[in-house]
């Protein structure tokens, strides 16, 4: 890994972080990779993803949350709001 | 005086039904207890303000005469389990603020059944490590030894527990994160099959691989709890339907467990290991049988979890953005909202995971890194089946050295991570797994040994656990 990884990792995971952190980060990448590097030597041939028996996981449409019910409590949550919406920075200009 | 030293869930159970005293007395017990201690130990977060008000609810059910097991005990509950009303921050300045907005499943299973939740414990944040110092909120010190980590992720629940500041306590566990501090506080761990307990209303770290677990002082309170929350959730698609819970899963009264001796070569500590090989004759000299498990892919276990679990958690935490809910910083676009307010609200070992999970994934990468783990982790798994076909438990020492002193292995992140070189296979296989305490070491920090058994045989587990805690 190198120093532009960082850089593009940073921006790809939308995380801001100074240089002294990017040079520290690239640090224990070094180890961490170095560590999990060893899955490089195992044998995989013949291994396939195995598929179990399939059923349905998808709840039934029963029981509906009533309109509004929780409404309160999640706008309770934003950051900022206005009129019951979500108030967000301009995305279009 | 209540005696909450050595109180279980059947004996406060016993007492509550029959008027030794009341659920109101054993919460301010519990209350009292926490007022002295935590200050220093820093087990909890937050002690909730309605205890009394949810003991007097439970002692009300116990006059009327429909107190279940569970009616008026005091629960510890890790800080990325939600509980309507009340935070939930995991940990993390970015949660801070965050108060939930419903109940996770198993916190609806232990309202259902009277349990009276104390306050919310501390953790690593968003449970990513071993040691509970990565925590936004001040680390927590391990009861036994106030100079060391109580571990982690779930360290709160664990020095809760140990520390007679909760009777028992809800942790969650990803690779570890209840058995690891179990082992380093002296408790018993259970972490249950992966889809037995619902991960609905959990704060998600990996998904393939978080489970709810409890912490307990003895192997039969952990079956207790176990008992009340393992119940098929509609609103968790991992969560495994009852009827297909035990089919052709093991033989529940087996005797015959197997040790994977050349997995256990990895850094093991002498004191750990002469331990492990004396727990080893103390289950010989009550009928089991011990033979030795070639499972030469358990070696890979760590290394493939730290793919799989960075990967999953940049995926999660990726919806911690500063604009639905928990911590904002402000920017002159969009894009540097996002960049500040992950930049500043998640710690150092978050930001750390979510980049890596970034990279295994990223183009060029995956093949090598993350399809190569997932391949592994199902030959893995096949490995722990055909070893199940020979023996029925399989056992390893929960840890490989005790708890160690506050402050260390935090600039080694290979270090803290190996840990958890023993808890990987369980997780990544789903298979159930439980650490009881094995005795002591010379300067008496507990130590610890694991069982795993086959997908849903938890029963089997609790039966070897409490025959173990008889000779220990």
């Amino acid at each position: 890994m190198t120093m532009e990884d960082v850089n593009k990792l940073s921006s790809l995971a939308r995380i801001e972080m100074s240089n002294e952190e990017k040079a520290e980060f690239l640090e224990n990448m070094q180890s961490i990779l170095g560590y999990v590097d060893q899955i490089k030597n195992a044998d995989i041939d013949g291994v396939d993803r195995e598929v179990g028996t399939v059923r349905n996981v998808l709840r039934e449409d029963g029981n509906i949350n009533q309109r509004g019910a929780y409404t309160e409590k999640i706008l309770a949550q934003m950051p900022e709001t206005e009129n019951g919406f979500l108030k967000v920075k301009q995305i279009l200009s | 005086m209540i005696n909450l030293s050595d109180l279980t869930i059947e004996k406060a159970q016993k007492s509550l039904v029959s008027g030794e005293y009341t659920a109101r007395e054993l919460a301010q017990a519990y209350l009292g207890a926490i007022k002295e201690k935590n200050i220093d130990i820093n087990a909890y977060l937050e002690v909730f303000d309605d205890v009394l008000a949810q003991a007097d609810i439970a002692d009300l059910r116990i006059k009327s005469g429909n107190a279940t097991e569970l009616t008026g005990i005091p629960f510890a509950i890790k800080d990325n389990i939600l509980i309507e009303g009340k935070h939930a921050s995991a940990s993390s300045k970015m949660l801070e603020n965050y108060v939930a907005t419903y109940d996770a499943s198993v916190i609806k299973l232990l309202k259902d059944a009277g349990a009276v939740f104390l306050g919310r414990t501390n953790m690593d944040e968003f449970a990513m490590g071993s040691s509970t110092q990565t925590s936004a909120f001040g680390i927590t010190k391990n009861p036994v030894d106030t100079s060391r980590v109580p571990g982690g992720s779930s360290g709160g629940s664990a020095a809760a527990v140990a520390g007679g500041m909760a009777l028992v306590a809800l942790g969650t566990e990803t690779c570890g994160s209840v058995r690891q501090p179990a082992a380093f506080c002296g408790l018993v761990g259970l972490k249950p099959t992966y889809g037995a307990l619902s991960r609905n209303g959990l704060i998600a770290m990996g998904n393939s691989l978080d489970q709810p677990a409890p912490f307990s002082k003895t192997v039969s309170e952990s079956e207790i709890i176990f008992k009340v929350l393992a119940k098929h959730d509609p609103q968790d698609s991992t969560s495994v339907p009852e009827d297909l819970r035990l089919v052709n899963t093991g033989n529940k009264d087996g005797k015959k467990i197997g040790v994977p001796r050349s997995f256990l070569k990895q850094g093991l500590d002498k004191e750990v290991e002469a331990n492990f090989n004396s727990s080893l004759e103390k289950l010989k000299s009550i009928g089991y049988e011990i033979v030795d498990l070639e499972m030469p892919d358990l070696d890979y276990s760590l290394a493939v979890y730290y793919i799989i679990m960075p990967a999953e958690v940049s995926t999660n935490l990726s919806r911690f953005d500063g604009i639905r809910y928990g911590y904002h910083a402000d920017g002159k676009n969009l894009l540097e909202v996002y960049m500040k307010s992950r930049g500043t609200g998640f710690g150092k070992e978050a930001r750390r995971r979510i980049l890596l999970g970034t990279y295994v994934l990223s183009h060029g990468y995956y093949d090598a890194y993350y399809n190569k783990a997932v391949l592994l982790r199902d030959k893995i798994a096949r490995q722990i089946s055909e070893a199940f076909k020979k023996v029925d438990y399989i056992l390893t020492p929960t840890v490989p050295s005790p708890a160690f002193k506050i402050g260390e292995k935090m600039d080694d992140p290979v270090a803290m991570y190996l840990c958890d070189i023993f808890s990987a296979p369980a997780n990544l296989a789903g298979v159930p797994s439980i650490a009881v305490p094995s005795g002591n070491t010379n300067t008496g920090l507990p130590m610890s040994i694991q069982f795993m058994a086959p997908h849903f045989r938890e029963d089997s587990l609790f039966e070897v656990g409490k025959a173990f805690e008889n000779v220990r």
